[in-house]
């Protein structure tokens, strides 16, 4: 049972689950740093339409433009110069489990992602590195009309769906990162979803980074047409790296009337990546729009899911949750636009923090004149494990409807002493006390997950209180 | 259980507990009797380990083995047991989990620290037949525990806690408080069922009714922190007709 030196030795201070990671081996990587020409030979590497191009170097004039954000977390040390804004691991996208390279297939396997696939995926895209490589899907999907591809596939098989909706919901110009990833932006999905026609199976994507100093800036465009139903599921786990990381996504949906999509991420990136991403989706006539959104890993997470709810009876809902742990911010939420009668939403906002980390709750709440009739309610509960830690709650509110229903509640709790020796006087220790509070703190959003997520995320739970006592 | 010259005292030095002795063993009630005020929770809480409580001298041997130096899990592990006055929500944990985390925690240290989980089918076999004992409706299982419970729910969770955790020892601290006279007859009976060669019990009440339905096998006055009187059943009778003052210290004279 001993365990050879070498290997102890080698896990020290590896206390990232995911932090192994495979000899780079691309095809073809841009040079670092950010300019036109970089611009210009990712789309002309894609080989995109004319617009596409256009539309990414006005991006990156946007980008150039905007400043970097004052308020939030702190951004001052991300060196855009120093960041690789393309790779593109193989040449063309395996269809099969069989097409992938190994040290891909070898990577995935320690992930447990064929398993997964067995269990209950209906397709899978992944991710890996700055495109899409491996991208399946099943056929019952195919013959429901379903489209679950890639975001450069979906530009090049699907150009004019793309084009009517691609940059609507989240202008290039909306901030700084939505701009960035709109000019170098590389891999994510598309999906539409025909009218009437319901996805049982949860849709599946998994996402890693893996190259040092590589930005991350998937583009994922989902629309959901009239009365259909779809849940996409999006999962992350990034090595371990000395230097900074930078992850900016743009996630646009759209939910037609009587649609109704929910949109699930666990993101679990290693302790040195920036999570910096935009979400928004429309819900038109009795849409319905729910974001589940779990952030466990990152340096700094800014991340604030949004729904304008564009026609009547339009219902939304977030739920957020946020651990933040040693050297981590959590700057995350939720915001809820009314634009339309009669329309509702709900924010639940979780937050723990521990061993002097910080997670801020930051959402937005508005009801625009002429959404009479309109019901919001947000809840924040922050739970703190240590006097070193810290939560804050930055919510914004601004109605401009007089018959209007809102509701607002913030918590802020401490793991006390009473309730845990209440709970190790029947024989549980410390550290598992601590994580039967803090998974019953979360539960509103865990029964929510998908099962292998859900275990998932109590795992991590455990783990971090097991590191955190003792 | 043996408790030798137990003395308790608060962070900042206040002596709560100056002084106790008590032998209980398996099979037996013994009822801790004493005034609001007198220490008796105190004299529980420091028995399971209470962190805010100091146990400045004194021993308290389980079997042999002195758990003064050991952490509440501990302590639990080795066989003692808390029916707590004012149990603790744990929103977002439902009894039937936590009941099964907490058997594995015991189960586990009793396997020298291999764990060893109960089989499924036999714990649900065990919660049912426990809380159909106590009259605890089955959805009360999938009820986070202690959230919303009215005062008599929470008690008879702790009596089934107690059931399900075969502890060498019960301590039940003011059981009785909050309960009406159905609900007491319930839990009084589910404790009087668990007592015999494999556990005793040591009642802590302000009042002589629960011990109407869970006969002591032994009395002590509790007073100021020290056990002044001692006897059987018919003690704990005299002290509901007369009160604790002919106990108390003169100069305090007694309270409402």
């Amino acid at each position: 049972m001993a365990v050879p030196e070498t290997q102890v030795v080698a896990e020290i201070g590896s206390d990232y689950k995911y932090g192994f990671h495979d000899p780079e081996n691309y095809f073809f990587k841009s040079q670092k740093g950010l300019s036109r020409e970089v611009v210009e030979a990712i789309s002309a590497h894609k080989d995109e339409p004319e617009w596409m191009r256009d539309f990414r170097l006005r991006s990156l004039e946007y980008f150039q433009a905007r400043p970097l954000p004052t308020w939030g977390g702190h951004l001052g040390d991300i060196d855009f110069d120093d960041i690789y804004y393309y790779i593109r691991p193989t040449e063309k996208q395996a269809k099969s489990w069989e097409d992938l390279p190994p040290d891909i297939k070898q990577t995935w396997d320690r992930l447990g992602i064929p398993e997964a696939e067995r269990k209950f995926l209906a397709g899978v895209g992944a991710q890996y590195e700055s495109e899409v490589v491996y991208h399946k899907l099943k056929e019952e999907l195919e013959n429901q009309g379903v489209l679950f591809l890639d975001m450069d596939s979906g530009l090049r098989e699907h150009e004019e769906l793309v084009r009517q909706y691609f940059g609507t919901i989240i202008p290039q110009n909306d901030n700084k990162f939505a701009a960035l990833n709109s000019a170098v932006w590389s891999g994510g999905s598309f999906i539409y979803v025909p009218p009437g026609v319901r996805v049982e199976m949860p849709l599946q994507a998994y996402f890693r980074i893996n190259a040092e100093n590589m930005g991350q800036f998937e583009r994922t465009l989902i629309i959901v047409d009239e009365d259909a139903y779809v849940h996409y599921v999006e999962g992350c786990t990034a090595p371990i790296y000395t230097t900074d990381s930078l992850h900016s996504a743009v996630v646009e949906i759209v939910v037609k009337p009587g649609g109704r999509c929910r949109y699930t991420t666990i993101q679990n990136w290693s302790q040195n990546v920036y999570n910096l991403v935009t979400k928004r989706a429309v819900a038109y006539e009795n849409a319905t729009m729910e974001w589940v959104d779990g952030n466990l890993g990152s340096k700094l997470t800014m991340k604030y899911p949004a729904i304008w709810l564009m026609g009547e009876g339009a219902h939304g809902e977030v739920l957020s949750i946020a651990f933040a742990g040693d050297g981590q911010h959590q700057d995350a939420g939720g915001k809820a636009v009314h634009v339309a009668p009669n329309t509702s939403s709900v924010i639940t906002s979780k937050s723990i923090s521990k061993n002097g980390g910080r997670s801020s709750y930051r959402g937005l709440l508005e009801v625009a004149k002429g959404a009479t009739g309109s019901k919001s309610k947000v809840v924040c509960d922050a739970l703190i494990l240590d006097e070193e830690s810290r939560t804050d709650t930055y919510p914004y509110i601004r109605i401009d409807e007089n018959n209007v229903d809102i509701g607002h509640e913030a918590t802020v709790s401490k793991i006390g002493e009473e309730q845990l020796f209440y709970l190790m006087s029947r024989g549980l220790s410390e550290a598992e006390a601590t994580a039967m509070v803090v998974s019953g703190f979360v539960e509103p959003i865990t029964k929510e997950l998908p099962l292998e997520y859900a275990v998932e995320m109590n795992r991590l739970i455990q783990l971090q209180m097991e590191g955190s006592v003792g | 259980m043996e408790i030798k010259n137990l003395h308790v005292a608060l962070e900042d030095g206040t002596e709560i507990v100056k002084g106790v002795d008590l032998e209980i063993d398996p099979g037996q009630v013994h009822a801790v009797m004493g005034p609001n005020g007198s220490g008796k929770s105190t004299l529980a809480y420091a028995l399971m380990g209470h962190p805010l409580y100091e146990i400045t001298d004194g021993e308290i041997l389980l079997e042999g083995e002195n758990l003064v130096e050991m952490d509440a899990d501990e302590r639990a592990q080795k066989g003692l047991f808390l029916a707590f006055q004012y149990p603790y929500a744990v929103p977002g944990v439902t009894v039937s989990s936590f009941l099964r985390s907490a058997i594995n925690a015991v189960r586990k240290a009793r396997n020298g620290g291999e764990d060893d989980p109960i089989a499924i089918p036999e714990y649900r076999k065990a919660l049912t037949a426990a809380m159909d004992e106590l009259k605890i409706p089955r959805e009360m299982m999938g009820r986070y525990l202690n959230d919303g419970f009215s005062g008599g729910e929470k008690k008879r969770v702790e009596i089934l806690q107690m059931a399900l955790l075969h502890p060498r020892i019960a301590v039940l601290d003011e059981t009785d408080s909050g309960l009406d006279i159905d609900a007491l007859r319930i839990v009084a009976n589910g404790v009087r069922g668990l007592v015999g060669p494999d556990m005793g019990a040591l009642v802590i009440t302000h009042y002589q009714r629960i011990l109407n339905y869970i006969t002591p096998d032994f009395v002590h006055v509790f007073v100021d922190g020290r056990i002044v009187e001692e006897g059987g059943p018919e003690l704990a009778h005299r002290l509901e007709a007369e009160g604790y003052d002919a106990f108390m210290p003169e100069v305090v004279g007694g309270e409402a």
